[in-house]
């Protein structure tokens, strides 16, 4: 095990119950544990020196934690705005988008034990700082990729919720116009790039975007600053994908940036028992771009490593490597039980819920009302009801929809039997016609 | 000028069906012999009447009118040399063409096709890549989405297995999955197919594991002239293409036309018109399916041979089966390539792919 680790209890191979106790004591998440509650400062010299990577350790007495800042700004002075990580505004836009996230995922839950959408369907509960943290600082051009747990990256990036919960139930009117479902959302007016089933997939498209993005600037010679941000957990850094699209996107130094989503589990395998080090922000330094550790239940302190992140990659600067550790609070998706997580750790995380801790901080400093925030999630509630009525009443795919996207041209389907092109048979994109 | 000289022949398609054109069935009496170089070994054949022919002196028709025209001008290549004009003219028409590869760039591609065009278009728009297949093809389909269009080379076909997850989850289904939202007009290709005695991993025939994906277009090049055209074709078109190359074909020399030309991704060659047999082959047995054409020739066949620039698969089979069954006099005949890795030793390797001979006895066979 890697010597940056505070706590010295070693994980025995052998035992299969995941609920041990040792390096992680989520209860207590003091600053000194170098893997919890930890926020690393980025290093942002244009150069990454090859001994980066010891430099993380070594540089570790610089590093101070943000919420040690935060605490420190608070016990300074009394609140004058200018102290403040946000503003007002800021952080009532961060409200509403992680309320936006959560209320609709559960009406999705309720939708699902309705009978309104099957299949599989991985619901974001608890993660929602991550998703707001990064892409409330993008632009509409930048794009975003995400894995299957995508509803609420695709709310963030600006999708209607009635577009996704069409998508949700299947329906004409969804995003994909029901063809792709829950872990395949797309918005090519909003730069979501997918919604991935399989993990990792969706990295080298991403990294592609990323490459878009500079081929752009370089060759196109157009004024392109535009950056991707790719999603996805701690089961798909053990990947090879993965580490593939680390090396490329250092390589060429392209305008992306890697958040892993660490959320201890994938599906019931901990983290801890597939990983030989846990520590996954300390990849990004072994292929040469930062690796930074941030407290993923904290929308604020996202924010802040999202920044410096999201302006290296505009500046040209390259990737960076994001782990945000968080936690989902439902299961891996509605089918699963859910038996193998311990309710300590449940129970500790559910505690440091990002909305409540938002609206804590949104209150004690004065930045907004208890009023103004029942105002934002009574507004949310009724957005997320016309969703579900819009998608209720939106009509099936028809039968013409069948074949019609499998080929951007439809020449692709070649010819039929009567010599002519088989998609000039107005039935053809039935399925029904001669083939 | 833009010539398809595709108008006598056997239409085809690929996505899950294969057809053939009507019109060349009526009132004749025909039999209809396959020549893949799939591992998959097919039904025999029975026996069946046919008109006994004149002897005909040329086996092998001349291409239609519009390059014997140019036959006297334009100039020769060779087949790498047609692919790589075919990708120069497109990326300088189109500076979103761009090409993604292991040693395309500096090395020239390890067969040439590439050669000179880093130097010319620069290191981005000729992009080496390390070797990750799955993630370099993920990013060639993550650019198309974005707004490129990239040429993606596999170093050899086999390699292109380890892009399998890219090309048959994102690439053929994330037009379809994105509801049309999101275009991926990729051109994926690569040598492929039995060379000499390259070893069982670098002789491998992908096209019968991608043919059932749905979303992608296949096509295959065997001449000078198809593959540029062919080319062209496929980076200009909307839908990702796959473009099997073959490695003992790269030298083939022909004299193409001077002027701009491309070919049409749905439609076959009519390499022969005949009377007797129809043989529809493609990629390196179309060569194969020529020497025994002249030899049948000599002996009394008229074989019609149709070069299909397209996929191929056992709904070929189907296909003709269920659209044609009332002109074939027979059933139809597959040959392919033994279900074996190909080995090493010469010999081996010769008796795994199919040859000329049996081309031949398999059509007297037909044609009794």
């Amino acid at each position: 095990m890697s010597s940056a680790f505070a706590a010295p209890k070693i994980i025995q191979p052998l035992n299969f119950r995941s609920n041990e106790k040792p390096l992680f004591d989520s209860v207590k998440s003091s600053p000194t544990t170098s893997f919890l509650g930890s926020v690393q400062k980025l290093r942002f010299s244009s150069k990454i020196p090859l001994t980066s990577s010891l430099n993380c350790r070594s540089v570790s007495s610089n590093v101070f934690a943000v919420s040690e800042v935060v605490k420190e700004r608070k016990s300074k002075s009394s609140v004058s705005p200018s102290n403040l990580l946000i503003t007002k505004e800021e952080g009532l836009v961060l409200f509403e988008d992680m309320t936006l996230g959560r209320v609709f995922e559960d009406m999705c839950a309720q939708m699902y034990y309705r009978g309104k959408m099957f299949g599989f369907v991985h619901l974001y509960n608890g993660q929602e700082a991550v998703s707001t943290g990064f892409i409330k600082l993008l632009k509409q051009a930048d794009s975003v990729v995400s894995t299957y747990r995508d509803h609420v990256h695709a709310l963030s990036k600006g999708v209607p919720a009635r577009a996704v919960m069409s998508e949700l139930f299947g329906k004409a009117t969804g995003c994909c116009r029901g063809q792709g479902g829950s872990m395949h959302m797309f918005s090519k007016e909003h730069n979501v790039l997918g919604g991935f089933a399989f993990i990792g997939e969706g990295i080298p498209v991403a990294t592609g975007a990323a490459f878009t993005s500079k081929y752009k600037r370089e060759v196109l010679k157009e004024n392109c600053d535009d950056v991707t941000v790719a999603f996805f957990g701690d089961g798909t850094c053990n990947n090879g994908q993965f580490y593939e699209c680390l090396n490329m996107a250092a390589l060429w130094k392209l305008p992306i940036i890697f958040v892993v989503e660490n959320n201890l589990w994938a599906i019931g395998m901990s983290h801890l028992r597939a990983t030989s080090d846990p520590e996954i922000w300390k990849k990004g330094p072994a292929f040469g771009m930062p690796g930074v550790h941030v407290d993923g239940m904290d929308v604020l302190k996202v924010r802040e490593v999202a920044k410096e992140a999201v302006d290296r990659a505009r500046r040209g600067e390259g990737p960076t490597l994001v782990e945000c550790e968080t936690y989902r609070f439902r299961g891996h998706s509605l089918a699963d039980p859910d038996e193998l997580r311990d309710a300590g750790e449940k129970a500790s995380y559910n505690s440091r819920d990002p909305i409540t801790a938002l609206k804590k901080y949104l209150t004690e400093n004065n930045l907004a009302s208890e009023a103004d925030l029942k105002a934002i999630e009574k507004r949310i509630e009724e957005e997320i009801e016309e969703a579900v009525d819009y998608a209720d009443q939106s009509p099936a795919p028809h039968r013409s929809q069948l074949l019609e996207n499998v080929f951007a041209d439809p020449k692709g389907f070649g010819i039929g039997p009567d010599g002519k092109y088989r998609c000039e048979d107005p039935k053809f994109t039935e399925g029904t016609a001669q083939v | 000028m833009a010539a398809s000289i595709q108008s006598l022949c056997a239409p085809s398609s690929f996505s899950t069906t294969k057809s053939i054109d009507s019109k060349r069935f009526h009132g004749r009496k025909v039999g209809l012999l396959e020549v893949r170089s799939d591992n998959r070994t097919k039904c025999g054949s029975m026996p069946v009447r046919c008109k006994t022919g004149n002897l005909v002196t040329h086996a092998v028709a001349s291409p239609a009118a519009a390059s014997t025209a140019s036959s006297k001008t334009g100039h020769e290549v060779l087949l790498f040399e047609a692919l790589r004009e075919g990708l120069d003219e497109e990326m300088e028409r189109d500076s979103r063409v761009c090409v993604m590869g292991e040693d395309v760039g500096h090395y020239g591609g390890s067969y040439k096709v590439t050669k000179g065009l880093a130097p010319k278009y620069g290191d981005l728009r000729v992009v080496d890549t390390p070797i990750a297949e799955n993630s370099f093809t993920g990013m060639g389909i993550g650019a198309a989405m974005t707004g490129l269009r990239p040429v993606i080379e596999g170093m050899n076909m086999g390699f292109l297995l380890l892009a399998f997850n890219q090309i048959s989850n994102n690439c053929g289904m994330l037009h379809y999955t994105s509801g049309g939202q999101f275009t991926i007009p990729v051109v994926i290709r690569g040598p492929g197919g039995v060379g000499r005695q390259l070893g069982a991993e670098h002789s491998q025939r992908l096209e019968s594991y991608f043919q059932s994906i749905p979303g992608i277009q296949m096509v295959a090049c065997s001449t000078p002239y198809n593959a540029k055209g062919l080319m062209k074709a496929a980076i200009r078109s909307e839908n990702p293409v796959i473009l099997f190359e073959h490695v003992l074909l790269y030298n083939l020399k022909e004299r193409i036309p001077d002027e701009e030309y491309v070919l049409s991704l749905e439609e076959a060659e009519m390499v022969r018109p005949g009377e007797h047999v129809t043989i529809l082959t493609y990629s390196r047995m179309r060569y194969h399916v020529m020497q025994a054409a002249k030899t049948l020739v000599n002996k009394g066949y008229d074989p019609e041979s149709g070069m299909r620039t397209g996929g191929i698969g056992a709904s070929l089979t189907a296909a003709i089966n269920e659209n044609f069954n009332d002109y074939l006099d027979a059933p139809i005949v597959c040959l392919s390539s033994q279900d074996v890795p190909t080995p090493y030793a010469g010999t081996l390797e010769e008796w795994t792919v199919v040859q000329p001979a049996q081309i031949v006895t398999a059509v007297e066979q037909l044609c009794r």
